[in-house]
């Protein structure tokens, strides 16, 4: 309980530190003005990854202690359309809605209050249960090493942000 | 008011938290979780997951968390972030309309931007990266049509 209430702390104290509370900077992402939600993202994943895997490789860590987000192929893919379009509407997810909310932007509350209507929403009956995959990984699903998924993972983040960099500076 | 953190520090910086997350709590970063079990503690009726209150911990902590950053750089403002042809009371409803719309999608997908997309991303979970991929394609077919509420 002090640990959650410790983490989430410096979640969003990070949030903030990127200008992640701040719906102006966040759209910049979409209109390709501003990379910053690729940028901390992408540098966040690759950071847990890697540690995740060194940490376990090493031995310090049981990976399979960590709860995995599982898989239902077909809901996580409308729920991620759905998410999509009410994320660029609003400017702001609800993580970060959290953080513009507490350093007082009204659209952040709303955003949150919004979010509150939104879960009420039953979700579609036997859809939302359908394609259920449990704990299914990358390397599972290629059929190739985890470190080789990892390596991938990197290499791609690595482009990513060699292109926004180059984007950023056109625009 | 003070210039925002490099993204790659940032990053870097949110990127242990969740590290430590995984090796501290066994799980990951979330944050529409904790929506869905405060609406379930209320309809107590038809809870969708088991009693799980370690969202509303994080969450609460987040809440704080970017409060404290935001003072400490004087970026605690009373404000509405809208673009400039946008009135208040529109940017309200589409902030509010917006946040229903991200309420359900992440209510059918289990998770939203940090709880599938973070927290899944690093560890390689299948449907947090169809979640995210999802997600993202949405958001950049619709933000042309956009355009007008935000530039």
């Amino acid at each position: 309980m002090i640990a959650a209430f410790a983490i989430g702390v410096a979640f969003g104290f990070a949030l903030e530190r990127a200008g992640l509370g701040s719906a102006r900077k966040l759209i910049g992402q979409f209109y390709l003005t501003d990379f910053t939600v690729f940028k901390v993202m992408f540098t966040a994943i690759v950071t847990a990854m890697l540690g995740a895997f060194w940490l376990s490789r090493l031995g310090l860590v049981d990976l399979s202690s960590v709860y995995v987000p599982r898989t239902w192929l077909l809901p996580q893919l409308a729920g991620g359309l759905i998410f999509g379009v009410g994320f660029v509407i609003a400017g702001l997810c609800p993580g970060t809605s959290c953080v513009a909310a507490a350093t007082g932007r009204g659209d952040g509350l709303a955003v949150v209050a919004g979010l509150f209507a939104g879960v009420l929403v039953p979700p579609f009956g036997r859809f939302a249960e359908s394609t259920a995959r449990g704990a299914w990984t990358l390397p599972e699903l290629l059929r190739v090493p985890y470190g080789v998924v990892v390596l991938g993972v990197v290499l791609m983040a690595l482009a990513g942000f060699a292109a926004a960099g180059r984007i950023e500076r056109r625009a | 008011m003070k210039p925002y953190a490099d993204p790659y520090v940032a990053g870097v910086a949110l990127g242990l938290v969740l590290l430590a997350s995984f090796v501290l709590a066994g799980r990951g970063l979330g944050a529409s979780g904790a929506f869905t079990r405060v609406t379930d503690m209320i309809t107590t009726a038809n809870p969708r997951q088991p009693a799980d209150n370690w969202l509303l911990y994080e969450v609460a902590g987040v809440v704080l968390g970017g409060f404290a950053s935001a003072l400490l750089a004087g970026r605690v403002r009373r404000e509405v972030e809208r673009g400039p042809r946008l009135s208040r009371t529109s940017r309200l409803a589409f902030a509010f309309g917006g946040g229903a719309a991200m309420g359900m999608g992440a209510v059918l997908a289990r998770g939203c931007t940090s709880g599938l997309a973070l927290t899944g991303g690093a560890l390689l979970s299948v449907g947090s990266w169809i979640f995210m991929l999802a997600a993202f394609a949405s958001a950049y077919a619709l933000a042309p049509l956009l355009r007008r509420a935000w530039r």
